[in-house]
């Protein structure tokens, strides 16, 4: 059988959504652990060394985003459009948060000043927290369906998004980034930071493990197919087994095992919607699907040869900086 | 007031609002990497005092950059849904391709740079740095080639059955002259800006000179404003004969814009460049506009639209016909007054700028330093002057392009999201205008900061007889 190009193109920006979840994911929960992990009489030192342990990557991690939605609007200029404007107050949510948070890891070093220091802080704890919730709360909406009418115009209000399905999407997406940034700063981390990490990361696998089990088998329910059993399986078999290698102090495998967890459940995601990009509550007439929003072979074509070539690269020199900057952080690195 | 009016109302602030970083990030990458690449030569440290001290400035300036950018694609998808439904097929390719080929060259190698001080061997780490200002530099021929289409759509097809555009030929949407030709004329505007960034802070430098931390700084500062001075005065040449150009092109694919920025309400040969002008144009009487003062250079606009001081330029009245014939009854004229004034504004305070940066070159030739402390305060005044000469030629041409987004297949009335509220529009105004607004205020406070902390800040300068230290440390957050 010969795969169609939207169908590869949805499989694209699959990967695309779960690379960012899965990179920015440990960025979120970095963000969102920064006043519990760096507390206590060395708070200001250990807090730059929670977001040093970031530092020289997030950005590059947040390109994953701006590719996924530049590759929906190309693709699927429909999928883009109607996602977009009809979760409208959500992504200005997102938006808000993530202008914040860039600039305060910028700019809260840049002043020797508690006051300066302690609302960017807030802006990066508030940055991290907003986009790891309302991004599951958005994609469990996507996979449960919206009000979308016959011209493809979304006409759910704010409350109709704010359902439990999602909501504990939302809450899955948030417990899972913070696990996985706590699995990441005890590996990229020593000293006491390190050891506050691992203690996170055992508090928050069982609540991680909670939500994702409650998200996957709702999904499983409602949206499910053998593909999405297997996937979840997956997920939550790997969250086990990072939950398992973090009590054994095991980081490396432990974040290997959060970081496939975090991609089986984008995976759930992703199988539990196809062949629908975007299913419609009113009517699956109306629903917008891979064939009905992908844009012409033509340019889904050339899409394919720019991003078979430029991706690999892509990965190429963003694992390198990953192995330039392998050193864990500690205080003697910040100051 | 409707959400059409706040959606371009959101649309122009927070576009204006990038671009206020973005020059700069385009022109200071660049700079930064050449002064590196200066102390890479020469060993000398009062290059990587520069470095580090320029690389400071040009990194609180690209945060801001970066942040604004994420809004403008998420933008055009809340806001202008049909308009997204339209043209992705088209328009879409060359964004997705500024994220994968440019924006993650650029995010993730100044992540190497800013932290890869004390890690890397310094020709990689010099690499870093001109990896990201390529980087900077390749995305913005995407989002030119992206918006040069709109003005002049080519390469396309409209589907009868979906109603919506599709790509037909990527190398006509590539190579689209407004899209070099803007490209080229962007990016020099922008090595302006960067350059009398450099000026303005090398001249607030020497004019307090006297309180210099260490007697080496003043010549540190000297190499600098002379180096600001020469890629403002490149540059400023490059910003004219592109603007030449572009002005032909706009003659050509745009003549409404042209007519309109000129104030030319019926078509003439050898037409003036009018310098000032009062028009009386009737909201609602379309095609009977006039000018009621109007004080004109003769043949200077034929010659600069057409080459020729003959040549004929088409008015607003006779194309407003021309086109309600073509299109259908409607309004196809964009708001004159701005435009008009915008060109010109344009072009007097990007010339400021540029002259300012020519006139330098000469009063500081031969190691010469002025003695007249207003001549620095307008040196650094010159970099706001550029600065708004970028914005409002932004404004010329994206009103300009009005009422159309995508000129002769989709007016903008028909690009706004159908299913987003009024109330929705409005919210997400009001928060990126506070945002923003204190964000700059921010913004603008801590490179005022690190300005007057100067250079001894980010590299101290070792005790007298002392020699620099031998390691560098990363810039950590």
């Amino acid at each position: 059988m010969i795969v169609d190009l939207p169908t590869v193109w949805f499989v694209a920006i699959a990967v695309l959504w779960t690379g960012y979840f899965v990179l920015e994911g440990f960025d979120f929960g970095v963000g969102m652990l920064l006043p519990v992990l760096g507390r206590g009489r060395a708070a200001e030192a250990d807090r730059r060394v929670v977001i040093n342990a970031i530092g020289p990557v997030w950005d590059g991690n947040e390109v994953w985003l701006i590719t996924a939605v530049g590759a929906m609007f190309a693709a699927f200029p429909a999928w883009y459009a109607a996602t977009f404007s009809g979760f409208y107050l959500p992504v200005l949510l997102v938006l808000v948060a993530l202008i914040g948070r860039g600039v305060a890891f910028e700019y809260r070093g840049k002043r020797d000043d508690a006051r300066w220091r302690a609302r960017w802080d807030a802006a990066i704890v508030f940055g991290s927290a907003v986009p790891a919730f309302v991004w599951g709360l958005v994609f469990a909406n996507v996979v449960r369906g919206v009000e979308l009418d016959a011209d493809g115009v979304v006409r759910s209000g704010l409350v109709d998004l704010l359902n439990p399905y999602a909501l504990v999407g939302g809450m899955t997406t948030l417990a899972l980034f913070v696990l996985h940034g706590a699995v990441f700063l005890a590996l990229k981390t020593d000293g006491p930071v390190r050891r506050r990490a691992l203690a996170a990361a055992r508090t928050a696998a069982p609540v991680a493990g909670a939500a994702l089990f409650a998200f996957l088998m709702w999904t499983q329910a409602d949206h499910g197919s053998p593909a999405t059993a297997a996937l979840a399986a997956c997920a939550l078999g790997a969250l086990l087994a990072g939950a398992a290698l973090v009590a054994r102090g095991r980081e490396g495998w432990a974040f290997a095992a959060t970081a496939v967890a975090e991609a089986a459940t984008s995976a759930v995601v992703f199988a539990a919607l196809f062949p629908a990009v975007l299913p419609s509550l009113l009517d699956p007439a109306f629903d917008l699907t891979v064939a009905s929003a992908a844009s012409a072979p033509y340019t889904l074509g050339i899409l394919s040869w720019v991003g078979a070539l430029f991706l690999p690269l892509v990965v190429l020199y963003q694992s390198w900086s990953y192995w330039v900057f392998r050193r864990r952080v500690t205080r003697a690195h910040v100051s | 007031m409707d959400a059409l009016d706040l959606a371009r109302w959101q649309f122009g602030i927070t576009t204006v609002y990038h671009f206020l970083f973005v020059p700069l990030t385009i022109g200071l990458s660049v700079v930064v990497a050449a002064l590196q690449t200066a102390w890479h030569r020469t060993g000398r440290a009062e290059y990587l005092r520069a470095t580090r001290f320029f690389g400071k400035l040009f990194l609180i300036n690209f945060a801001m950059g970066v942040v604004t950018g994420i809004v403008q694609e998420f933008q055009f998808g809340m806001n202008w849904s049909a308009y997204s439904t339209f043209v992705g097929d088209v328009f879409g390719a060359p964004l997705a391709m500024e994220a994968l080929l440019a924006f993650f060259l650029e995010s993730t190698f100044i992540g190497l740079w800013i932290f890869g001080w004390d890690r890397l061997p310094r020709r990689v780490h010099l690499a870093t740095i001109w990896a990201a200002a390529i980087g900077s530099n390749l995305s913005a021929f995407f989002i030119l080639a992206a918006n040069a289409w709109m003005r002049h759509p080519v390469g396309f097809a409209v589907d009868p059955a979906t109603g919506r555009a599709y790509l037909t030929d990527i190398g006509a949407v590539l190579t689209n002259p407004q899209a070099l030709s803007t490209y080229l004329h962007v990016v020099s505007a922008s090595f302006v800006v960067a350059g009398l960034f450099v000026v303005a802070v090398s001249a607030y430098k020497l004019l307090h000179r006297d309180k210099a931390p260490h007697p080496d700084e003043p010549g540190m500062f000297r190499r600098t404003l002379r180096a600001g001075l020469v890629t403002t005065a490149i540059a400023g040449a490059v910003v004219a004969l592109s603007g030449d150009h572009q002005a032909k092109l706009m003659a050509e694919y745009e003549p409404m814009k042209l007519a309109a920025a000129e104030a030319i309400w019926d078509t003439e040969g050898a037409a003036g460049f009018s310098l000032f002008a009062i028009g009386d144009h009737e909201i609602g009487e379309v095609g009977v506009g006039r000018n009621i003062v109007d004080v004109e250079v003769p043949y200077v606009l034929s010659f600069l639209a057409t080459g020729s001081p003959a040549g004929e330029v088409e008015g607003i009245n006779d194309l407003q016909q021309r086109f309600a014939a073509q299109f259908g009854p409607g309004d196809y004229t964009p708001n004159i007054p701005v435009l008009y004034w915008s060109f010109r504004l344009m072009i007097g305070l990007g010339l400021a700028g540029v002259g300012v940066g020519v006139l330098g070159l000469w009063l500081t030739r031969r190691g010469a330093l002025p003695r007249q402390r207003w001549m620095y305060r307008v040196a650094i005044a010159a970099l706001p002057a550029a600065l708004a000469a970028n914005i409002f030629g932004w404004v010329l041409t994206e009103m300009g392009r009005q009422p159309w987004t995508v000129v002769g297949q989709l007016l903008t009335a028909a690009s706004v999201s159908p299913g987003v509220s009024l109330a929705e529009v409005a919210t997400s105004l009001t928060v990126f205008t506070v945002l923003y607004g204190v964000l700059a205020v921010v913004e603008v406070r801590l490179l005022l900061r690190y300005v007057a902390a100067g250079p001894g800040h980010v590299m101290p300068y070792p005790r007298q007889g002392e020699p620099e230290p031998a390691s560098i440390p990363a810039f950590v957050y």
